[in-house]
């Protein structure tokens, strides 16, 4: 399942962060898992959120640069090695892993990944074939969210 | 009077026949009104006066146009130094307007108008925006400020005198702009051309194509602009993007103007005399030589102003326009005598960023330059902003476009340059005149 991505363009300088989340806070509007990509001048904050396409035009109406793109959420074993039989099913082909981040699963000893596929179908495709499961927007967003 | 058979084919507007006055017959008006414009000078204007008699020049000296040469310039400062009324050649109760320009350094500059003042400029600017193919029938949105500065009352006054629909909705309040524009049908819009492209950006994100409007032409002055932008513009509305001249210590806009072939700026010689001149010596340059632009008031009357220096550079356009006009024309001004700046040796003109940020595929214009001393050694830093149109979700693809940037102002200014990508909150939006540069280097050690 392919899941809604909220990329903000950031200038990498002190308190930048505290003004997009404060907005997100303000609108009651849920961060499920974030994860910044920085260099020295500027950074890339990547948010799924409980509403992404309230808070993208929450955003925007404040000038950010927003971008939505989408990911895959796929659950592994949270357990040694429960990574390396998903990459071994990619690793073998021409996809490639543009980036990816963690957060711990709603249900106990499974991890969610978030992955930025060059060929996302192409992907699902595959982990599908391979048995392993892509999780629903619903259970990463949550009931209320129209991911 | 005759008509070439060129300006037939084009849209003929009977306003413009001051455009077409057989050459002889121009130079002998433009003899006559300058005589008539130093004499009353020097007659009414003691500053003017005192400069003419420490050069040793009177008024009688004018026998020919090219004598002109032997006369004292006027520059800014001498605007700035006879504040508020000191050139004035007419008195009070019969100026009828005042403008002023903004001061970027301590107090501004005033100028008056007398009625027939008023009249010489609407007429210039009727001129002008019949020049850039607009006529009755055009509903005209003035985004120019209204106020002291001549930009809104200039184009409003012109566009009412050629019998257009004038909106004066003045700068500012974008989306309202936006409103207007797609409500009222508007067809022409003044303004300057980084607030119409501001205006195409924030129309593209409330879901608005410019080009499915009934927008046809753009009057754009105020400010330099570069073909590049032109093109930039052009391709995201369909505007035909015309670029008019002006400056209020002559009249306002209404100097001179783009005709439908976009191939330099048609002066409209009968009310002001354009000479190039070498900005560092002064010495009056050959035709078709880049150089500053110097202007003489012909028919001003409550301040009339000779030979002012314009920090503008420019050239005159050599041989008849496909237009007809017999009007001579200048190159389009992209640079200021005053604008440049040196960077380790080299002399850069932000003209130039700009053509290298817009060679770059996707950047829009949105830019500003700023300049620092690290160490004794002068560093200069382009600040692009990040538009929806080239941000990637990732950072790969952003350096890559920093990479480009940076190439393409080392291939154009041939000098190493920082580039930093910005959030578009990050650089003011301009409603008037965008700035451009901001030179630290004296506040720096």
């Amino acid at each position: 399942m392919k899941i809604q991505q909220l990329s903000l363009f950031l200038e990498n300088k002190p308190g930048c962060l505290l003004e997009p989340c404060r907005l997100l806070a303000e609108d009651g509007i849920n961060i499920r898992a974030l994860t910044l990509a920085d260099t020295r001048e500027f950074g890339i904050l990547r948010l799924i959120v409980s509403d992404s396409r309230r808070a993208a035009a929450l955003f925007t109406e404040r000038g950010y640069v927003v971008n939505v793109t989408e990911v895959l959420a796929i659950e592994v074993p949270d357990r040694p090695g429960g990574l390396v039989h998903l990459l071994e099913t990619i690793g073998n082909s021409e996809i490639n892993i543009e980036y990816m981040y963690a957060f711990p699963s709603v249900r106990s000893e499974k991890a969610v990944l978030l992955f930025r596929f060059s060929d996302p179908d192409a992907a699902m495709a595959r982990l599908q074939a391979a048995g392993i499961s892509v999780v629903e927007s619903v259970e990463i967003v949550g009931p209320g969210g129209r991911g | 009077m005759t008509v070439p058979r060129e300006a037939r084919s084009v849209e003929y507007n009977p306003v413009s026949a001051p455009d077409y006055t057989p050459v002889p017959l121009l130079r002998q008006l433009q003899l006559e009104r300058l005589q008539m414009v130093v004499r009353r000078a020097y007659d009414r204007v003691p500053p003017l006066r005192e400069r003419m008699q420490a050069g040793g020049v009177t008024p009688d000296l004018v026998r020919s146009l090219e004598d002109v040469a032997a006369f004292p310039f006027t520059g800014k400062a001498d605007l700035r130094d006879n504040y508020p009324y000191g050139l004035f050649a007419s008195p009070m109760e019969e100026v009828v307007r005042l403008h002023a320009s903004s001061g970027t350094t301590g107090k501004p500059i005033v100028v008056a108008y007398t009625q027939q003042d008023l009249d010489v400029w609407t007429n210039a600017m009727v001129r002008t925006l019949a020049s850039c193919g607009l006529h009755k029938g055009d509903i005209v949105q003035n985004a120019y400020g209204y106020g002291l500065f001549t930009g809104g009352l200039g184009l409003h006054y012109g566009a009412e005198g050629l019998g257009a629909t004038v909106i004066p909705i003045s700068g500012g309040n974008t989306d309202r702009q936006i409103m207007v524009m797609k409500d009222f049908g508007v067809t022409a819009v003044c303004s300057t051309p980084s607030y119409f492209l501001h205006l195409i950006e924030r129309a593209g994100e409330l879901g608005i194509d410019m080009r499915e409007l009934p927008l046809r032409v753009g009057v754009f002055g105020a400010e330099p602009w570069s073909e590049s932008m032109r093109r930039h513009i052009e391709s995201r509305s369909r505007v035909r993007a015309c670029d008019i001249y002006g400056l209020s210590e002559i009249t306002g806009p209404g100097v001179a103007s783009e005709c439908v072939f976009q191939c330099g700026l048609h002066v409209f010689e009968d009310h002001f005399y354009p000479e190039i001149v070498d900005p560092s010596t002064g010495r009056i340059l050959p035709e078709g030589e880049e150089g500053e632009l110097v202007l003489t008031t012909l028919s001003k009357r409550a301040m009339p102003i000779l030979r002012y220096r314009t920090r503008d550079i420019t050239a005159f356009v050599p041989g008849p326009c496909a237009c007809g006009r017999t009007l001579r024309r200048i190159r389009r001004i992209t640079r200021r005598s005053d604008d440049m700046f040196i960077i380790r040796g080299v002399n850069v003109f932000p003209s130039q960023v700009e053509t290298a940020l817009l060679a770059v595929e996707g950047t829009v214009p949105h830019y500003v330059i700023v300049l620092t001393r690290e160490k004794g050694l002068d560093q200069m830093e382009v600040q692009v902003e990040v538009t929806p149109e080239v941000f990637s979700d990732k950072i790969g693809a952003l350096e890559s476009l920093q990479a480009k940037l940076v190439h393409a102002l080392d291939q154009v200014l041939g000098v190493k340059v920082r580039v930093r990508l910005v959030e578009p909150r990050g650089i003011q939006r301009s409603e008037g005149k965008a700035k451009r540069l901001i030179d630290r280097r004296n506040l720096a050690d």
